[in-house]
């Protein structure tokens, strides 16, 4: 017989079964929210980042802003095309080169260049930068995301692997240090 | 006949559903809400039971890889009989869905029914509208084209303004660190399993709490509604002037879910499936993303909102929005239901309905955004050209070429980022002219380097030239006294 104060063998087992449950529960949200942010660590870890070539120096004629497109340096087999990225590559003299992200600094969009008036221009909102990727007008709030660049063996590189976006522009955060020579 | 009755018994003796649901069936509801106005909630449920067997069929085709996907839409479009007929209704389905979802929201509101005791019924029905759009945005995402792919860049513009967690989120929701083929697959996970199982979860205790609390009695100006006193009232309408839910009030909900089922049908047979544009091939840049209809008017917002603002306007909007929903039955839970009475209520549905209208419609064709093509493509209209000179028409030819036309429209053609020409020169005289377009300013890059003098000379004398035929262009009159004060010197 039970009393107020007591507890009965079932309900004491009862009780036990939850926090059984609630115990086993805790340990598989472990793996479970570690999976769930394998983005997130993966990026932390190894980093996404890594020095990809654009080619030959040669191909881009000073004094001209020309596409050109690398292969990410992280895929996944069922990437297929989305893992090519365009980018554009400004020489601006000898060894002097800027390379722009494709993705306007508003929110992303591909921005075409114009080398008569020397503008590259956003098709969704209207965002406009100068040749040296400086904002000149529309609704972005700073200028095109840069890539880092050096030059290696006669080939232009470029440290890229994430998506550059107006909270994280990845390839401008990180300055522009050379690849350890 | 016999045979069917004893199957049936032979079954409802086991499962013992037959009777709750007569129960459920012949409720007894308001006479009053045996009306036309009371059908877009069941309509919005049987569409979305369409979208629910469109999309399983789809799932039976579709490939959700980022390399296969849009040739396994390209086989349902072109290989597969009647393919294209199944993408069609489950595309112009979820078109109705959303706007018979807003139709529904606006009636419900405009009839006070969000008032005591049903203020968690619309709390629900706040995440219900919600979910739909998710599932909106994130089928448009499984369209895998050019559009779904810059759609996510924009998506993930957004997510990564938000502070200190930015990267974070956007790796989150892309899967990794580009939009690419771990996007796709977790899109797909959130469109054919979590979204719909939630909103199937939703729509469950939405539904059952329609049955046990009732549905909103037609609101007549001066019933005012008290927590005290309400549920008494309503049992006596619905017992005093109740008539069962079947056969009663159902025929219409019937004839209407009927009548929009058709309607999809009809629009899909009509216009075909939505897509899909071009290949996701972020290295083809000729292209111009736009999102899908019910979103054109945040597309529109995004271009239009000062750069200053915008980061918070993204970030602080949607939270001021959902919340202003989601409290509304708190802040307003008892008193007038009627629309009558309720003349605020009516002015903002209508305030609201014609700036998404509005939005919406600029969108359309997006006078923010260069025409791309219009400098090699456009003409200027010959009156521009006639009786000019050699050195105005060299302005014209500069003109072109240096993509003024991507912005400025003369005569009918060109962009409408910048003002249009016509009558520029009666605005703006040949020194405001040569400023304007060396140092640019009020959103208009500056043309200074990449104009020699004897460019920006031409540019300025041909549009020194654009006036009506009787004004004569503005001129500093200044100079022209300092001018003749030398003359006179």
């Amino acid at each position: 017989m039970s009393t107020d104060s007591t507890i009965s063998r079932r309900a004491l087992f009862m009780k036990l079964g939850i926090l059984f449950n609630g115990l086993v529960a805790a340990a598989l949200a472990v793996p479970v929210v570690r999976f769930l942010l394998s983005p997130i660590v993966r990026g932390r870890a190894n980093g996404y980042l890594s020095w990809v070539s654009l080619g030959s120096v040669s191909q881009f004629p000073e004094g001209e802003t020309r596409l050109a497109t690398f292969r990410n340096p992280y895929v996944t087999p069922t990437d297929g095309k989305t893992a090519d990225t365009a980018c554009w590559v400004r020489r601006i003299e000898a060894q002097q080169f800027q390379i722009f992200a494709i993705n306007c600094a508003h929110l992303g969009c591909p921005v075409r260049w114009f080398p008569q008036s020397g503008l590259f221009m956003c098709p969704c909102h209207g965002g406009a930068y100068y040749q040296d990727g400086a904002r000149a007008s529309g609704p972005p709030e700073r200028g095109l995301f840069e890539y880092p660049h050096a030059i290696r063996d006669g080939l232009i590189m470029i440290q890229a692997g994430e998506l550059p976006t107006p909270g994280s522009p990845t390839a401008s955060l990180l300055g522009k240090k050379l690849p350890c020579a | 006949m016999r045979l069917i009755a004893q199957i049936g018994d032979w079954f409802d003796r086991r499962l013992q559903i037959a009777a709750p649901i007569r129960e459920i069936a012949e409720h007894p509801v308001p006479k009053s809400t045996a009306s036309w106005w009371y059908v877009f909630g069941s309509a919005a449920l049987v569409v979305f039971i369409l979208q629910l067997v469109t999309g399983i069929m789809l799932a039976f085709v579709y490939v959700p890889s980022a390399s296969e996907a849009w040739n396994s839409l390209q086989s349902l479009n072109h290989d597969i009989a009647l393919g294209w007929f199944i993408r069609a209704l489950h595309g112009w389905g979820s078109n109705f869905m959303v706007a018979i979802v807003l139709i529904h929201m606006v009636q419900v509101f405009l009839f006070g029914a969000y008032k005591f005791p049903r203020e968690l019924t619309w709390i629900v029905g706040v995440f219900l509208l919600l979910m739909t759009l998710g599932m909106a945005f994130t089928g448009q995402v499984l369209r895998f084209d050019q559009d779904a792919y810059w759609g996510l860049g924009i998506g993930a513009s957004i997510a990564s303004r938000v502070p200190f967690l930015g990267s974070a989120i956007v790796k989150l929701m892309l899967g990794g660190p580009i939009i690419a083929g771990a996007t796709l697959s977790r899109f797909f996970a959130l469109h054919v399993f979590v979204i719909p199982g939630l909103l199937i979860a939703f729509v469950g205790v939405h539904l059952l709490m329609v049955l046990k609390l009732g549905i909103n009695e037609w609101p007549m100006p001066g019933r005012i509604v008290k927590k005290a006193t309400y549920e008494k009232e309503y049992h006596e309408l619905t017992h005093r002037d109740g008539a069962p839910f079947v056969p009663y009030a159902v025929w219409k909900d019937l004839f209407f879910a009927a009548f929009i089922l058709l309607a999809v049908a009809a629009c899909a047979a009509f216009f075909g499936p939505f897509g899909p544009t071009g290949q996701p091939d972020p290295t083809i840049i000729q292209t111009a993303p736009k999102p899908d209809y019910f979103f054109l008017w945040l597309y529109a917002v995004l271009s239009f909102l000062p750069p200053s603002m915008e980061t918070p306007a993204l970030l602080i909007g949607p939270v001021i929005l959902i919340g202003a929903l989601l409290l509304l039955p708190f802040l307003s839970g008892e008193g007038e239901k009627s629309w009558r009475r309720r003349p605020i209520a009516v002015l903002s549905i209508l305030l609201i309905a014609v700036t998404l209208a509005t939005f919406t419609h600029l969108a359309g064709y997006t006078p923010w955004s260069p025409h791309m093509n219009a400098w090699s493509g456009d003409l200027i209209p010959a009156r521009f050209l006639q009786h000019r000179t050699a050195l105005q028409r060299q302005g014209a030819l500069v003109f072109q070429a240096k993509q003024c036309h991507n912005c400025h429209a003369l005569g009918p053609d060109g962009g409408q980022r910048g003002p249009a020409l016509d009558s520029v020169a009666v605005q703006l005289t040949q020194d405001q002219l040569i400023r304007q377009v060396i140092q640019g300013g009020g959103n208009m890059p500056a043309y200074g380097k990449n104009l020699s003098p004897a460019e920006t000379t031409a540019l300025v004398a041909f549009l020194q030239t654009l006036h009506p035929a009787g004004q004569a262009p503005a001129r500093d009159s200044s100079q022209a006294a300092a001018l003749a004060k030398r003359g006179e010197n």
